[in-house]
């Protein structure tokens, strides 16, 4: 539901620019963007009836409202409990969704702050309006509404309105026709008339207000209240209420630009199943499909009398239609790629309130959050990359006091950063912490049986063992990280999206995380290779050379494994035939070839009867129809309509090292 | 209008309150049928590409039109002999339901045969041979001018064994 999705970004809005609110500090543009993104949920959750949002959402707006007039200061504590009423309306718009259940407790508690908060000020008003002259008649309001003549349209009856105002109170009103056109030419639908109110009783400023609230941007309004016939009525000795309403005005002029623009800064980045795309994206591939339909219709033409004197002709317009399909695809493809910006947007807020539970310093910097890819990688890279980003804050950067006494600024820094590498995307976490403890994970290693005892592997491979399900070296497990659960299932999912891992640490300096992914999951660049009659894919990215096969470079081990030693490394050979059980009347080694490839940090040599030519493919599920087979990631659909299957390389590696095992399990 | 109002009163068209329809197929000289709503489509046979390490009677993916189905081999799939594919050899594409998931299959029959209603009284249960004949996926017996149709239950039939879904980490 776009209500959902809109109010989602909204609060993704409000939460950053809440985040770089400095207390004591009213800075006028901050505080208009959270009123702004406030305002437009109240109004669509109002109009959808989800009744709880818009009233929670109306005591903040009022709150904000009152900031932005600078009738009360920006606070610590303001700031906080704007933080935590953006977390009970998240909630709430999950729960409406009917995912979750609404903290029904956390949010009354909320709204009862805020309340308490908004009953002070109001208290303050009331002193200050006792301190003022006494030619205010308290409870009573001077009202100018000169609709915009365009106001009737959307639906607002000017009727219904004083006759809610008359419920309030005595009201009085003085019609100002001067702006009638004669009855000719009279607009029945536009609005012509302007009003002067006097309302009179005990009422609020927020009863008047609810009732102009949905008219604001369309007519000129003034509230203020009725001053005694005595006093002067533009007395400038008082800027209360009428500057007020005048900069609220403003504001909403400014709002309804805003709307206008509809910028796609934030973003869930979650769940949401729909997709923003920037106009230039689309009038890209409006370009292509019209250069597209033009060379068909050319070719069609040629194909009407074709004979074999235009064959150049045709030629041209084939080359032609496959670049106009290239970039058609491209373009489509890259309607799919967001910046990575929507799954950095969550840290700052993550790192603050983290900073405030674990009591440390720490400052979050992030770069390159315009680097783009493929929503559904950026969708399962989320979870990990929060989990990576906690365990730098709970485990890397120490606490302030260890800082100083390490001689380090006792401020952490946490660097989120992003850029494009050939056809990856890396994504580097760096903190300048403590660093990973090499002693305790090895001695944790040897405890739980991972690592023979006394034996010191290489560093790289030391930091690979945290990747290892079970594995926390955390001395206290805090509700934070250290329950051990979760660097397998990161590792798992960079996996998963055909990407890897690596962690570079220097103990007391600091620890950085690389993670290479590629940047989409539906095209991938393969070599075709043929094994009997078949004809397969191999990821290129997988791809480290390919060579014929030297007979005295082979060596068996055990009777059963093949090992090719290449330079000074022995790579054990999968037969593919074998493995994949296809018939091939080839099968000795020297007559087809060695693809030297690497998955999961293994390499094995293939053996395959020819390569055949390297192309982009589509990757097709195989698992929408049929199910996950073992040693492949998928299928795809070559020129001639044919099917192909893809390779999984890692998968293919321990699928072959499963069956040597069943292998020499049954020969002992 | 009114044609297709005859047309619907005599071909009795198959919707859930009229009761059910059943295309059948042979196999070795017996008649099988599928609920005809499920059936997507019927082509001929063609080529597939075959899955390394699966069973026999799974024959291979194909395209079709840039979706990715399995082929099944019913003969095989029954523990029939198996035959060259002929001229009559079809591919009956249908959809299969598990737990809320629809999945397309086709499988490979000796030939289609007819489309039958279903007698209101319904069908005959199986009968019970012990564990000589599995009926597991017959949903019932029919009796059409004489000759016996099977029914097969294709939702039991295709998420059986091999063909069941992983049980971890399914998307």
């Amino acid at each position: 539901m776009t209500f959902v999705e809109e109010s989602l970004e909204g609060l993704d809005i409000m939460e950053s620019v809440l985040l770089e609110l400095q207390p004591g500090v009213t800075d006028a543009d901050a505080i208009d963007t959270i009123f702004r993104a406030a305002h437009s949920i109240k109004g669509g959750s109002a109009t959808f009836g989800f009744e709880n949002i818009a009233t929670f959402t109306h005591v903040a707006e009022t709150l904000l409202d009152q900031i932005r007039n600078g009738q009360r200061p920006v606070t610590q504590h303001a700031i906080d409990l704007f933080l935590h009423s953006v977390d009970c309306l998240r909630n709430m718009l999950s729960a409406s969704q009917g995912g979750t259940v609404a903290d029904q407790a956390r949010i009354d508690e909320v709204k009862k702050e805020l309340d308490q908060l908004l009953d002070s000020e109001v208290e303050a008003d009331i002193k200050s309006t006792a301190d003022a002259p006494a030619d205010i008649v308290s409870g009573s309001w001077q009202i100018h509404f000169k609709p915009y003549p365009d106001m009737l349209r959307s639906g607002n009856d000017v009727v219904r309105m004083f006759r809610e105002l008359n419920e309030l109170g005595e009201l009085e009103a003085t019609t100002d026709a001067s702006t009638l056109p004669a009855l000719a030419d009279l607009d029945p639908e536009e609005a012509y008339l302007a009003w002067d109110l006097t309302l009179r009783g005990e009422i609020s400023r927020a009863q008047v207000d609810e009732i102009f609230e949905w008219v604001e941007d369309e007519c000129d309004l003034s509230i203020e209240p009725l001053r005694k016939p005595v006093a002067v009525p533009h007395d400038p000795e008082k800027p209360t209420a009428a500057p007020a309403a005048e900069d609220r005005r403003e504001g909403n002029d400014r709002r309804g630009g805003a709307d206008r623009r509809k910028t796609p800064t934030g973003g869930s980045g979650g769940e949401s199943s729909s997709i923003r795309v920037g106009i230039d994206k689309v009038d890209d591939i409006i370009n292509m499909v019209g250069e597209l339909v033009i060379t068909q219709s050319m070719l069609s033409q040629l194909g009407e009398d074709f004979d074999m004197s235009r064959v150049e002709r045709l030629r041209d317009g084939l080359s032609e239609l496959e670049r106009n399909t290239r970039e058609l695809q491209e373009s489509v493809m890259r309607i799919r790629m967001l910046p990575i910006s929507f799954a950095f947007n969550r840290f700052p807020r993550m790192v603050r309130d983290m900073c405030q539970k674990l009591d440390k310093k720490i400052e979050l910097k992030l770069s390159g959050e315009q680097t783009e890819l493929d929503k559904t990688v950026m969708e399962k890279i989320g979870d990990p990359l929060v989990h990576l980003v906690r365990n730098s804050l709970d485990h890397g950067i120490e606490s302030p006091e260890q800082r100083r006494a390490a001689g380090k600024n006792e401020i952490g820094t946490v660097h989120l950063n992003a850029y494009h590498q050939g056809g990856n995307i890396v994504i580097e976490i760096n903190d300048d912490g403590a660093g990973l403890n090499k002693e305790r994970i090895l001695s944790k290693a040897v405890e739980r049986g991972l690592v023979e005892e006394g034996e010191t592997p290489p560093d790289d491979e030391i930091y690979e063992l945290i990747f290892q399900p079970g594995f926390s070296t955390a001395e206290q497990v805090s509700d934070i990280s250290g329950r051990g659960v979760g660097m397998d299932v990161v590792k798992r999912n960079v996996s998963a999206l055909g990407g890897r891992i690596e962690i570079v640490s220097t103990p007391g300096e600091g620890t950085t995380i690389t993670i290479r992914l590629p940047l989409t999951l539906a095209i991938l660049d393969g070599q075709l290779i043929q094994v009997g009659k078949e004809i397969f894919i191999t990821p290129l990215i997988n791809i480290i050379e390919s060579l014929q096969v030297d007979k005295n470079r082979v060596n068996s081990l055990a009777g059963q494994a093949e090992l090719y030693q290449l330079r000074d490394e022995y790579i054990p050979i999968i037969r593919l035939h074998e493995v994949f059980d296809i018939e091939s009347e080839n099968t000795s080694l020297e007559d087809g070839l060695l693809m030297v490839v690497e998955g999961n940090g293994q390499k094995a040599a293939l053996l395959v009867d020819d390569l055949l030519a390297q192309q982009q493919v589509v990757i097709k599920s195989l698992e929408s129809n049929f199910k996950r087979v073992e040693g492949l990631s998928g299928v795809t659909i070559l020129g001639d309509g044919a099917v192909a299957l893809i390779i999984d390389i890692s998968g293919l590696i321990s699928l072959s090292q499963s069956r040597l095992r069943t292998a020499t399990d049954t020969a002992a | 209008m009114e044609v297709a109002q005859t047309l619907g009163n005599e071909i009795h068209v198959g919707t859930a309150d009229e009761g059910e329809q059943l295309l059948t197929f042979l196999l070795a000289g017996e008649e099988y049928g599928v609920d005809i709503l499920r059936v997507q489509e019927i082509k001929g046979w063609d080529s597939v590409t075959v899955i390394p390490n699966t069973p026999e009677y799974i024959k291979g993916v194909i395209n079709l039109r840039g979706t990715i189905i399995p082929i099944i081999d019913l003969r095989l799939r029954f523990s029939l002999e198996s035959i060259d594919y002929g001229p009559t050899t079809v591919v009956i594409v249908l959809r299969v339901e598990l737990e809320g998931r629809s999945r397309i299959m086709g499988i490979i029959v000796d030939a289609v045969s007819d489309v039958y209603n279903v007698p209101e009284e319904g069908m005959k249960p199986p009968p019970d041979f012990g564990a000589l004949v599995d009926t597991e996926y017959v949903s019932g017996l029919m009796s059409v001018d004489e000759k016996m149709v099977i029914a097969l239950d294709i939702d039991r039939l295709l998420n059986a064994d091999e063909l069941a879904l992983n049980k971890d980490g399914e998307e």
